[in-house]
């Protein structure tokens, strides 16, 4: 049966062989053909030689979430062939490089093998090893191109692109490519019947990563300040931000940076200098994952007390300690709620793809102001690090940032009195000032016990004064933050309610689950505090599923704390063993529950 | 009690300064440190210099950690942004405030646990980024606010209160800070103001990071016999080495020196800190012999004081990173978005 637009394939390398030049060269030509793709890298924590993979799922519905199984492997690293070749599904196909014998106890009889020589023939046209190595890779873009029906006139236009001021480089990657598209064609029946064939679904759409797209969002925000110490997987989100603001924020005629960034000497002192300069009255951020988190949590309790906006971006890997750091997970959301010591509680927005990471970065940075409060975003690896197809991403030009209320020197002028601390609109916010602007504005910022006024206090009832307050404040937070995705289904009365990365998993396991006749309706939260929304979907579903990457069901206590549930309906469906959940791991956790039931 | 404020009815007589401030219009709450503090004196220093600079004290932001040295900031400068932050790490705290908005004018107060402990890892990157802030390490070789526990500038051999001696070596903050790269290194005594203000408008001057380390007797838990940080032992050992005079830009030069034991050194804001060496040895303008000087007085148990060294031609972290002269803060919005334009443009590449 022929599977047009619909299968997923895998590509196995060693790391550092410049096969992530061939992998987004294969991933552009299909999205360029029209086709919903998407791309998922797994990688080692390591710089070169160790094992690393990268899977393409086509698939015309759009269906993003990783799929275990695969139609075709490509399996080029010795190291890890034992292993991929028990991937393959039954019926599929498994190319090498036939430069060396297959080990004949590897083989599967159900399994289609296709033999490349692909060290032999870049040998014979390159010299130097180095060019060798990373030729033998691009040759595999070009077996594929004929195998799978690839556009090769896209090809030769990326290549272009790509070394549009190296035409050497662009010279020996075509010829790379012909090499393995000629040997190919001539040698199996091309196409496979996993094929592509050219539609319209990518047009209004771009290929990113979700730190890129963060980074973005500082951008636009207007963010001014970045402090951070490198750590995987959230150092290109800093560094992409470096990179825009390179190209955006040079004035011109000086040449002087409109940003600063900080590199500094561990995590604590980058959310430091986030305080610091949000203290000051920039907008500024950091980007970390989960052992940040961790190292950051005390200075996260003095923005908190002493609000302070400041917005932390977790990207979320693998925990705990190490854990895995080029794994995913959604292992910091307990944490990251009720960071620091004391009573705690912070605004967490979570996306869910890149599109998301973008506009929840800007929304990070007004709630931070308008709060006057640490804002974290957390999103992880897979949103983070791996390419999304998303809808184009696209700016409102009337957008000004919510700075929220911090009085202008103008306005202390005429004020009568300034007291930080105070709740002059009931609404749980006070007023702030910067440094440096009026006498009048001065007040003391302390993580100390200190009253409405500012003023240090060791008075119980001064002292509980204030952080009431700052917890009416937060609570408040709960109906600005992004609300709820919601889809309903009709007539069910069981629901799914998940976060962040495992939506798309989700709901393609609800599609599935629909045509078997199973109706569920869906909640993907997006923000914390919870609002009334959450609760109020809970409260009227008689079963929920909550659908989370992690061991101890994080999200599910998080409702059970925030809100009247009781536990035995919140239904755990969990998976944590570092890979982007697939929608099978939801089904299977549904429907174990439901037999259970039954 | 921090939230005492002193009375704001002055004397009539009292001077003023260029902006017709007084020196009491410099002054903060009513100090809750024991009778007798070091940090007292540095406090009066410091509202010292500040009025006879005639810096606005609105125009300032004082920034600490935590400890007794920490809470001195609520004592000078009412007008004046604070900030009390987390134990060692204020550092972190100066240096983002100071890429926000590089117009203010910072200070940052700490103590020996706080810098030389708990904060160490923060004070030397501060030093090597070259933060444009007056740093001040009040220096007691104890832990007071938790009674009386030795701090890591306490020398080897010193005596606690309780009799016990201290085992481990020192760490010498202007050794340090000299290892590291710092643009101006100082040490001084709180009970020689006539030393420390000159030295404190100096370092408010420098375009850098000014690190100055006070001697700060704690009259508490460590003033007693066998302390190597008590008034009497710091009178007795501390050897001027350099004195420091500090010149405005405007200021007409009336003081005649002779001229072969005059170092002056013009500063980033064209005012001119005049080094009058006090022992010939010394050249406070080489930081390694500087390096080798302090510690050879040092093992013959001399504590060196003076402004001991300055770079002249400092460039702090907003050179380095060469960033706009306009605050950070200040930028337009308009100048920081790209627009809905450009970002149609940039997502062709993501295709």
């Amino acid at each position: 049966m022929d599977r047009v637009n619909q299968f997923a394939f895998k590509i196995a390398t060693a790391n550092g062989t410049g096969s992530a030049s061939a992998n987004s060269l294969i991933m552009q030509a299909i999205f360029r053909m029209g086709i919903p793709v998407t791309g998922k890298n797994v990688f080692p924590s390591n710089i070169q030689g160790l094992p690393t993979w990268y899977e393409i799922r086509v698939d015309k519905h759009g269906y993003t979430a990783r799929t275990p199984t695969f139609d075709l492997m490509v399996a080029l690293n010795p190291a890890t062939y034992q292993k991929d070749v028990q991937e393959v599904r039954s019926g599929g196909w498994l190319m090498y490089d036939s430069t060396w014998p297959l080990d004949a106890r590897l083989t599967r009889p159900d399994v289609a093998y296709l033999g490349i020589p692909l060290a032999d023939m870049c040998n014979a046209r390159f010299s130097g090893s180095r060019e060798r190595i990373l030729m033998k890779n691009i040759a595999y873009a070009g077996a594929l191109a004929a195998l799978l029906g690839m556009d090769t006139s896209i090809i030769r236009a990326l290549l272009t692109e790509k070394y549009s001021r190296k035409p050497a480089l662009k010279d020996s990657n075509q010829q790379a490519v012909d090499l393995g598209f000629e040997y190919a064609r001539k040698h199996f029946p091309c196409p496979l019947p996993i094929h592509l064939e050219a539609m319209d679904k990518t047009t209004d759409s771009i290929l990113i990563d979700g730190n890129t797209a963060s980074a973005l969002g500082c951008l636009y925000a207007g963010a001014t300040v970045g402090a951070w110490y490198p750590i995987t997987p959230a150092t290109s989100l800093m560094e992409a931000f470096k990179s825009f603001c390179q190209k955006f924020r040079r004035d011109p005629e000086t040449k002087r940076n409109r940003f600063a960034i900080l590199q500094a000497e561990d995590e604590i002192a980058a959310v430091g200098m986030v305080i610091g300069a949000g203290w000051a009255g920039a907008r500024a951020f950091t980007s970390t994952a989960g052992p940040g988190i961790s190292l950051m949590n005390e200075f996260i309790g003095l923005a908190y007390y002493g609000e302070v906006p400041a917005v932390i971006f977790d990207v979320q890997r693998a925990g705990p300690s190490t854990g895995m750091p080029t794994r995913t997970q959604q292992g910091d959301l307990m944490l990251c709620a009720y960071a620091s010591h004391g009573d705690t509680r912070h605004i967490c927005l979570y996306p869910a793809d890149p599109r998301e990471a973008f506009e929840i970065a800007v929304a990070a940075f007004d709630l931070a102001e308008r709060f006057q409060t640490p804002v974290f975003v957390l999103s992880d690896l897979d949103i983070g690090m791996n390419d999304w197809m998303i809808p184009k991403l696209t700016w409102n030009d009337a957008y000004r940032p919510d700075r929220g209320k911090v009085l202008s020197p103008e306005e202390l002028e005429t004020a009568r009195t300034f007291h930080r601390y105070l709740d002059s609109d009931g609404d749980g916010i006070p007023y702030r000032t910067l440094p440096g602007e009026h006498p009048k504005g001065a007040y003391f910022t302390r993580g100390s016990g200190h009253n409405r006024y500012g003023g240090y206090t060791e008075d119980g009832d001064e002292y509980a004064d204030v952080l009431d307050r700052i917890d009416r404040k937060i609570q408040r937070a709960a109906r600005a933050v992004p609300p709820p995705i919601v889809r309903t289904a009709p007539g069910a009365t069981i629901g799914l309610l998940t976060v962040g990365g495992c939506h798309a998993a989700c709901v393609e396991a609800l599609d599935q689950l629909a045509r078997e006749g199973l109706a569920i309706d869906y909640m993907r939260v997006r923000g914390f505090p919870f609002g009334d929304d959450v609760a109020r979907f809970l409260a009227s579903h008689e079963l929920v599923f909550v659908v989370e990457q992690n061991r101890d069901a994080q999200l599910r206590s998080l409702l059970m704390l925030e809100t009247d549930t009781n536990a035995d309906k919140l239904e755990s469906v969990r998976y944590y063993a570092g890979f982007p959940m697939s929608a099978h791991h939801v089904v299977a956790g549904v429907k174990a529950k439901l037999e259970r039931a039954a | 009690m921090t939230y005492i404020s002193k009375p704001t009815v002055h004397h009539p007589a009292l001077r003023k300064n260029e902006l017709g401030l007084t020196r009491r219009d410099y002054e903060g709450a009513i100090t809750t440190l024991c009778a007798g503090c070091g940090h007292d004196s540095i406090t009066a220093a410091i509202i010292q210099a500040f009025w006879e600079l005639s810096i606005a004290p609105h125009k300032v932001a004082k920034l600490s950690g935590i400890g007794c040295s920490s809470k001195t900031p609520a004592y000078f400068l009412r007008e004046a942004h604070g900030f009390n932050g987390v134990h060692g790490r204020m550092p972190a705290l100066v240096t983002g405030a100071n890429a926000a908005n590089r117009d203010v004018i910072y200070i940052g107060i700490s103590g020996d646990g706080d810098s030389l402990s708990i904060g160490l890892g923060h004070l030397c990157h501060a030093i090597r980024r070259n933060v444009n802030v007056l740093y001040v390490l009040e220096n007691n070789g104890v832990y007071g606010l938790t009674k009386g526990q030795f701090s890591a500038s306490a020398d080897p051999g010193s005596l606690s209160k309780k009799g016990e001696a201290n085992t481990m070596e020192a760490i010498d903050g202007c050794l340090l800070a000299l290892t590291l790269g710092a643009t101006f290194v100082a040490r001084s005594f709180s009970g020689d103001k006539g030393q420390l203000v000159p030295i404190l408008k100096a370092g408010l001057a420098h375009n850098g990071f000014a690190f100055v380390d006070v001697i700060s007797p704690c009259v508490t838990f460590n003033d007693h016999e066998g302390s190597t940080k008590s008034y009497a032992y710091t009178r007795e050992k501390n050897v001027e080495v350099v004195a420091a005079d500090f010149v405005l830009p405007t200021a007409a030069i009336t003081t005649a020196y002779d001229p072969g034991s005059v170092h002056s050194v013009v500063l980033h804001d064209g005012s001119t800190v005049r080094l009058r060496k006090v022992d010939d040895d010394y050249d406070p303008t080489d930081p390694d012999r500087s390096y080798t000087f302090i510690r050879e007085r040092h093992k013959e148990g001399e504590v060196v004081t003076g402004l001991l060294y300055i770079s002249p031609d400092s460039s702090d972290v907003h050179e380095q990173n060469q960033t706009v002269e306009m605050p950070l803060t200040k930028v337009p919005y308009e100048q920081l978005c790209p627009g809905s334009a450009e970002l149609e443009k940039l997502q062709r590449g993501f295709r």
